[in-house]
């Protein structure tokens, strides 16, 4: 069944009703614009990532897997979710249904087939989209913008979980990025770690690792970072400000969702993206942008 | 018939669990067996010594020892029963170790199995007929696959013993990769030097017909008579005339041909001879560069040519040769580095294969042996060495050691480091496998003569940083994540099966294992054979190893061809089909079936259409026998009787204990 301009089940996750409203915002912004229905499950609950799986990996798979037993029930067999952390733990409630069907759905109490297929924001735009249609659709185009694609570590590992893109140099969001007419050069740190796990406990290792990774961008003459991870986006953005006191620079990087940038490259009202949300401000680089619009012509997109 | 039965306890491998005393008294009860006892080593030649003094004492006409698999010794054993005066096929071996002793740890169970697999080769038995073998002669011609190091060590061998040999080079050069390598580990000898003289012994001598640009097409036949298919692939130059003077080559413009020789390190022209020492030193044009063959246009070297030996309308052409024995070395490929998506190969051009290294500092590579950078033809300060690159990675499907990586590393970073003096040599590895001979000193030298640092720990990620390479990796003797700022990084690429090695085996009908590397007779003891007879295996293509014992091996698979061709006819294996004419009914299913083509069809004098078996052709299969309706062809010492006496004993006897 061809995904493209139908309806789809929509998982939001905690992050993007919370700490990340522009990221839920700017997918579903996106996805109205090219014809995607979302259909959020209603009912949703918590998908069970870290405290859950680590108290018990059976409990904590069935609690994700209600969300999968409800988007089941709506008759949908894709469900999307812009947070690659609960998409790890649907796709690891899946794993866990195949292996322990039994007391999977004795736990659960639902009907449900395991038929469903769970997938990230970045892989219905890359996947379903695709560069080539992107291309075509854009109203502003990125030019002389450097961006470097930022995919954390969940997005394309591990990559029995992930079945998608490069576990170890994906490239999906660079091509999407490309399409925009964006200068995408190889980044390197496209897959280090930000530290995100110890983001409560020890944040000076946050701030060390990520700034490692804003200054790989920076040597890079990045314009700005592209993400679709909330994690990230908060370590990227919030933190910047403790970065620049752990290593005494003067980072001023704006951190992008991808849906923000598509969604402004495809003329979508910013303000129906959030991007006021953004804690560097990314206000310059779009106005830089859009001040100058340009309609694509048969020759710029060959 | 009058039967002795030897029941083997094989040390403790099979008395340990099974009753072989019991066995011997069971035995004693089925029909027509005279005789029987338990020994502890029959193959031993004591053993075997029982066995013939009791056929003598007890007038025996049969004989079944049960003891290991017949694949182990059935040949041993009938070799016995020959000598003791019966037919050898008045022979059976039941396999109560492989197949019982070996399998459960219950001693009662074991020994029942033991009793039925006894009885079954008993009965089986009682149906044999002696079989004679008889003689066909010997071609004493022998085809040798691959003109690497270890197919030239074959052919030279094989020739120099006077056996005519037929070499076939898939390549339009003999030399296969140590012709591309600058020195050799742990010698720091130059390759071309050892290599070279070899390669024009190969050209020189009368008795090696070269094919080179060849492929094999199809095998057929059996041991001492093969005929083989070589398909000669189109060169677009006429070798009879060509004298490899090279103008066509000066004169060329399709310049950017891709340089297979230089491992793509540098460009070639369209029609080239691939470097100055290459067996034939003819030329060759690339189809997928030259011009006139693109677009029609050009003709250069045809004009320029003093020979007239261009042929653009030149196609393949098919060969038939006649061969008694043949000796496969076809070598090995590179692991494919761009599986390590981290690591940038093929990606970045200052990451290089181990073998691209080689050519960097070949005094005949694309700098004349200077080492400079592919990316921008400076000299490089600092090199990285990643070891294990798609060698002991079960992630990649690749658990095995490629055996040569550690050493020829050791060997890349003394020359780096002599021709290179100021620079620095990095070497992440996980082990330091060194067990040849003078290896360990070789190792030994480069890490605290050469000062070269070497590091225990895996590399994660290379990725550029301005004009240099970052590495990425782990020091867990340390403990510690390091991070080295390289100019240049070396993958020291493992070792997989050479590309088409899996469809030349089911051609050659050997076998092979799941990497695709030939396997062996047997892993100690039949290192050189393959369960195919004639057929015989040096080199990597068998598994990876160095050039010592590829050269060794390569001499060894002569040394079987030599010792096979002492004899001016071989035994044909009387264990073929046969056909009843009387039986038969002329459907003609099994000529459809046979996958030899070993039955063909007979003209009785009455007109009537009839099977009749090939003898020499026949593999003993029994896929006729399984497909004729009347069962009018019967596999000889298999038959159908044969079989369903083992079945109706199995089934209808009593039930022990």
């Amino acid at each position: 069944m061809n995904r493209t301009a139908k309806r789809i089940a929509y998982y939001p996750g905690c992050s993007v009703v919370g700490t990340s409203v522009e990221f839920d915002q700017s997918t579903r912004a996106l996805c109205a614009a090219l014809g995607i229905e979302l259909v959020e499950i209603p009912d949703w609950n918590c998908c069970g990532s870290t405290p859950a799986h680590s108290y018990d990996p059976l409990l904590g798979a069935a609690l994700a897997g209600r969300n999968l037993a409800l988007a089941e029930e709506m008759g949908l067999d894709v469900v999307m979710t812009p947070c690659p952390s609960c998409l790890k733990a649907l796709k690891g409630a899946l794993r866990e249904y195949e292996e322990k069907q039994h007391s999977f759905l004795n736990i659960l109490q639902m009907p449900f087939s395991g038929q469903i297929r769970p997938i990230s924001v970045l892989q219905l735009l890359y996947e379903d989209i695709g560069p080539k249609t992107i291309r075509e659709q854009i109203r502003y185009r990125l030019t002389n913008k450097v961006i470097v694609p930022y995919y954390g570590c969940l997005l394309s590992r591990p990559p029995e979980f992930a079945q998608f893109d490069d576990p170890e140099n994906p490239i999906s969001m660079d091509e999407l990025l490309q399409a925009m007419g964006a200068s995408v050069p190889d980044f390197p740190y496209k897959t280090e770690c930000c530290g995100a796990a110890y983001g409560v406990t020890q944040n000076h290792i946050v701030g060390k690792m990520t700034g490692r990774i804003l200054d790989m961008a920076r040597c890079l003459g990045a314009d700005a970072v592209a993400v679709a991870c909330p994690l990230c986006q908060q370590n990227l953005d919030l933190r910047q400000s403790q970065v620049n006191r752990y290593w005494h620079t003067t980072f001023q990087m704006p951190v992008v969702y991808i849906t923000q940038f598509l969604g402004f490259a495809l003329g979508i009202d910013p303000k129906k993206l959030g991007l006021d949300k953004l804690f560097v401000s990314a206000d310059d680089l779009f106005k830089e942008t859009s001040e100058q619009p340009e309609k694509l012509t048969e020759s710029t997109t060959a | 018939m009058r039967i002795g039965v030897f029941v083997c306890k094989c040390g403790t491998n099979i008395a340990a669990t099974v009753d072989t005393e019991a066995v011997a008294r069971k035995a004693l009860e089925y029909p027509d067996v005279v005789y029987a006892t338990d020994y502890m080593y029959s193959c031993s030649e004591p053993g075997q010594q029982e066995i013939q003094q009791a056929i003598e004492k007890y007038d025996l006409q049969g004989v079944v020892v049960a003891a290991c698999s017949p694949r182990m010794h059935e040949v041993t054993f009938r070799r016995a029963v020959e000598k003791a005066g019966l037919n050898r096929y008045m022979f059976e071996q039941a396999n109560i170790r492989e197949h019982c002793s070996w399998i459960s740890k219950d001693t009662e169970a074991n020994t029942r199995k033991a009793m039925d697999l006894v009885r079954m080769s008993v009965e089986k038995l009682r149906f044999n007929q002696p079989l004679f073998s008889s003689q066909v002669p010997i071609n004493k011609r022998v085809l040798v696959i691959g003109g690497g190091i270890s197919g030239i060590q074959a052919a030279l061998d094989c020739a120099e013993g006077g056996l005519e040999v037929v070499m076939v080079e898939r390549e339009s050069t003999i030399g296969g990769k140590m012709a591309k390598l600058d020195k050799t580990f742990p010698t720091i000898d130059c390759s071309s030097c050892i290599l070279g003289p070899k390669m024009v012994d190969v050209a020189q001598n009368e008795n090696i017909h070269l094919y080179a640009y060849s492929e094999i097409e199809s095998v057929s036949g059996y041991m001492g008579n093969f005929k083989v298919g070589i398909r000669k692939k189109a060169t677009y130059v006429d070798w009879d005339a060509c004298t490899g003077c090279g103008l066509c080559t000066e004169k060329c413009p399709a310049k950017k041909s891709f340089d297979g020789f230089n491992e793509g390190l540098d460009t070639t022209t369209a029609i080239n001879i691939p470097f100055p020492q290459a067996i034939p030193k003819k030329a060759r044009i690339d189809p997928k560069y030259c011009w006139y063959l693109i677009k029609e246009k050009c003709k250069i070297c045809q004009k320029i040519c003093p020979v007239d030996a261009i042929r653009f309308d030149m196609e393949n052409e098919t060969v038939e040769e006649e061969v008694g024995a043949i000796i496969v070395a076809t070598g090995f490929d590179l692991v494919d580095h761009s599986v390590y998506g981290e690591y940038g190969g093929g990606h970045y051009p200052d990451v290089i294969t181990g073998l691209q290294f080689e050519r960097l500092v070949s005094a005949s590579g694309p700098y004349g042996g200077h080492i400079l950078r592919p990316s921008d033809g400076k000299e490089p300060k600092n090199i990285v060495f990643i070891a294990c690159v798609g060698s002991r990675d079960p992630s990649i499907g690749r658990p095995y050691c490629s055996g040569i990586c550690c050493m020829y590393i050791a060997k890349q970073v003394i020359l780096a480091r002599d021709h290179i003096p100021d620079c620095n040599c990095y070497v992440f590895y996980i082990d330091i496998r060194a067990p040849g001979k003078n290896y360990e000193e070789f190792v030994r030298r480069a890490q605290e003569d050469y000062g070269v640092q070497y590091i225990r720990g895996r590399v994660g990620k290379v990725y550029p940083k301005g004009e240099h390479l970052v590495v990425q990796g782990i020091d867990t003797l340390l403990g510690i994540q390091v991070e080295v700022e390289a100019d240049l990084v070396v993958l020291a690429t493992g070792v997989a099966a050479s590309a088409g090695a899996k469809e030349l085996a089911e051609k050659l009908r050997i076998s092979y294992d799941e990497y695709g590397f030939y396997m062996e007779s047997h892993p100690k003891l039949r290192p050189v054979e393959t369960n195919t007879a004639g057929v015989f295996l040096a080199g990597v293509c068998q598994g990876p190893k160095d050039i010592p014992a590829s050269v060794a091996q390569g001499s060894a698979a002569a040394a079987k061809t030599q010792a096979l061709f002492s004899r001016d006819t071989i035994e044909t294996d009387p264990q073929i089909a046969r056909v009843n004419e009387l039986m038969c009914i002329g459907c003609g299913k099994c000529i459809d079936v046979c996958p030899f083509g070993s039955i063909q069809w007979k003209t009785l004098r009455d007109g009537s259409q009839k099977a009749e078996v090939l003898d020499t052709v026949c593999q003993g299969c029994g896929l006729c026998n399984a497909t004729c309706p009347p069962k009018a062809i019967q596999l000889q010492h298999c038959t159908d009787d044969q079989i369903l006496a083992e079945i109706e004993v199995l089934c209808a006897g009593e039930r022990h204990g």
